[in-house]
């Protein structure tokens, strides 16, 4: 019996094309997170520093605002960007460019210019408060208040909840309503009963994002809110870059880390027998039957 | 005996639930305009017996699918009336018109098991509990699929998914049900199998059946009767044997089946004969179109298991009509072979079938072919 000699193969080293990404992420992200983690527990370690954000008055106040705020602007964007989604998927080519290009300006805009717009846009004596005024309305106050943080992230967070829910609409076959409607369902039914079903991994998606990124958000209330009503991002700052106790810093933004995966996660276990529909739906839906 | 006296008894059953269930589908003028140059669905009238199998049939485009779509609901009439058993239903959406629809790619709901797709419209129903349980446990038997209900449609094969939507479009007694070309998206061998079904599942609930297909050879093997669409019109609506041995025009008798088609330009429909290249052909009164006119141009058509082919003209009988005729190629096909010949000066296209045994005819031979005039058709252009 001859022995064949197989040709010898090349080792595999594809998987080095992950290696610039993680090293960039182990050395920006990942090594300064565990340092501030580790720092957190103080020298010589102890949990003191997380006992102080339940009890110094202030963190909880401060983490409930934050939170409040986030629930409100995901709920509302939820609530703004699915009929906007929605209407994307049954618009002409041309039209749909439209409202995609008016999603995506702001993303194509300067952070700083938009929130700049809204200070301008919600000062005191600003249009806003002229349009109120002009209805004899004085008390209500934008400026430097919960309220006029969260109606501006609510504009900025917008294309976060769009842009996913758009791209899971778009993938459910629509043929599936009429399904519904022959069987039996007004239009209304059919769409609780077969369309927003299939549209969840959508929904999760954009709640998650908009929802994390509304927990850690610096830029709007630091502008638009007052140190009254400040939100988890300024308290970090704060206690990071004026009072230098990075200890208390990195205990708040490990809390909050702690939170928001935590939130995450019951979010994905919601979604996850989901998203395993959604590949289906996106993989099924027919391919230009005349 | 007892054997045959249980089946027969069971005949009678399904005879009797196919005259309860079975509704009657009535289009009056209906027509469908999309502002193009010519409407969708231009005019049309058609009656569906309650219980039929009926196939409307035709090249895309030619308006069978919107037709389906106008009595389903999911478009709105132009132009005319769909009467279900003497009602009309135009102003109703799809949900109050109780019709049952099976489309070309399943339409299964991907997040429902099977069981919950076929439960759907019982449940819009509010039917009581038990009774869905019975229901979809009969239909899911009368499609084949018992054991199955768990699993969500991506799990099964394609035939599979199919025959879910069938058992979901049946499972509430419909009073129509409509097809969309529902076997388009499967293979041959399933699509044969699948025809089978669809015949059985059609004699045991006897309800009416809807059947959109451009495919000839489904729509001959289904249908109790065909109407045949051409540019948003009927061109003939009649029984499979009916269009395929007396078609009206050129059209029906293209598009089912092969013909050997001699044009003749415009003739009188009460001569007795027509005139071909040097050829005078005797014509039968009982094989003229009802549509050819002396306006307009006929077409003398033949199909090619009707005609005969000869050496030389004393062979031919003299009652015959006959063409000269050259052999192009010759096909065997295992029971019959075909002579693919060039007739005529013209050396149009035609084919003659002849039995499978006979190999006396070689490429490049000049012969006649022939035919009784009983076998060809006089048809309008």
């Amino acid at each position: 019996m001859t022995q064949l000699s197989l040709p010898r193969r090349a080792p595999n080293l594809s998987w080095l094309l992950l290696v610039p990404a993680v090293a960039l992420m182990a050395g920006v992200v990942y090594v300064p997170l565990i340092q501030s983690a580790v720092r957190s527990f103080g020298d010589p370690p102890s949990l003191q520093e997380y006992a102080d954000l339940f009890s110094d008055g202030i963190t909880m106040t401060v983490f409930w605002r934050t939170l409040g705020s986030a629930v409100v602007v995901t709920l509302v964007t939820l609530v703004l960007g699915y009929p906007y989604a929605y209407m994307m998927t049954r618009a002409s080519a041309r039209v749909r460019g439209l409202l995609m290009t008016v999603v995506l300006v702001p993303f194509w805009t300067s952070a700083m210019a938009r929130n700049f717009a809204w200070l301008i846009l919600l000062e005191r004596n600003g249009p806003v408060d002229r349009i109120f005024q002009f209805f004899g309305i004085h008390d209500v106050v934008f400026y430097q208040t919960t309220t006029g943080v969260t109606i501006a992230m609510t504009q900025v967070m917008l294309p976060f909840m769009v842009l996913p829910l758009y791209s899971a609409l778009a993938g459910i076959d629509r043929k599936l309503l009429l399904a519904a409607q022959g069987l039996g369902s007004t239009p209304v039914k059919a769409f609780w009963k077969v369309f927003w079903p299939l549209s969840k991994v959508g929904v999760m998606s954009g709640l998650v994002l908009v929802f994390t990124l509304s927990m850690g958000f610096y830029i709007t209330p630091a502008l638009l809110g007052s140190p009254q009503n400040s939100m988890i991002a300024q308290l970090i700052s704060q206690r990071a870059t004026q009072l230098l106790d990075f200890a208390a810093a990195g205990a708040l933004g490990t809390f909050v880390l702690i939170v928001t995966l935590v939130l995450v996660g019951m979010a994905n276990s919601q979604g996850g027998s989901i998203s395993a529909i959604s590949v289906v739906v996106n993989t099924d839906s027919p391919k230009g039957n005349g | 005996m007892t054997q045959l006296s249980q089946s027969n008894s069971e005949t009678f059953a399904a005879a009797s639930l196919a005259a309860k269930s079975g509704t009657e589908v009535r289009l009056e003028g209906v027509t469908k305009d999309f502002g193009l140059a010519k409407p969708a669905v231009d005019d049309i009238t058609l009656r569906i017996e309650p219980g039929e199998f009926m196939t409307l049939l035709g090249p895309s485009g030619s308006g069978k699918t919107t037709t389906l779509n106008l009595i389903a609901g999911f478009e709105v009439l132009t132009k005319g009336q769909v009467l279900l058993n003497g009602q009309d239903v135009g102003a109703l959406p799809p949900h109050k018109r109780n019709l049952g629809m099976l489309f070309q790619n399943y339409a299964l709901f991907p997040h429902m098991s099977v069981y919950d797709n076929v439960a759907y419209p019982l449940r819009e129903r509010k039917t009581a509990k038990d009774e869905i349980q019975r229901r979809v446990g009969e239909v899911l038997e009368l499609v084949q699929l018992v054991g199955r209900d768990k699993h969500l449609p991506k799990q099964l094969s394609g035939g599979q998914q199919q025959r879910v939507a069938l058992a979901r479009a049946i499972v509430f007694n419909p009073k129509v049900l409509l097809l969309d070309e529902p076997l388009g998206a499967l293979d041959r061998n399933l699509r044969g199998a699948l025809q089978l079904e669809i015949r059985r599942i059609h004699r045991e609930v006897g309800s009416t059946f809807v059947f959109v297909t451009h495919d000839q050879d489904e729509a001959m093997n289904l249908s109790d009767r065909i109407a045949l669409f051409n540019e948003g019109e009927i061109e003939q609506v009649g029984a499979p044997e009916e269009l395929y041995a007396r078609p009206e025009t050129l059209f029906t008798a293209k598009f089912l089946g092969d013909s050997n088609v001699f044009h003749l330009g415009k003739v009188s429909p009460i001569d007795n004969a027509v005139a071909w290249e040097d050829e005078r052909w005797a014509v039968d009164a009982n094989t003229v179109s009802p549509k050819v006119a002396s306006d307009r141009g006929s077409a003398l058509v033949v199909r090619p298991e009707g005609v005969s082919v000869s050496k030389n003209r004393s062979e031919v009988p003299p009652d015959a009509n006959a063409v000269k005729a050259t052999i192009l190629d010759i096909e065997y096909l295992g029971s019959y072979r075909t002579l693919v010949l060039a007739l005529g000066d013209a050396r149009l296209n035609g084919r003659a079938r002849i039995d499978a045994q006979s190999s006396d005819f070689s490429l490049g031979e000049e012969v006649v072919a022939w035919w009784r005039p009983y076998r060809q058709r006089l048809v309008a252009e």
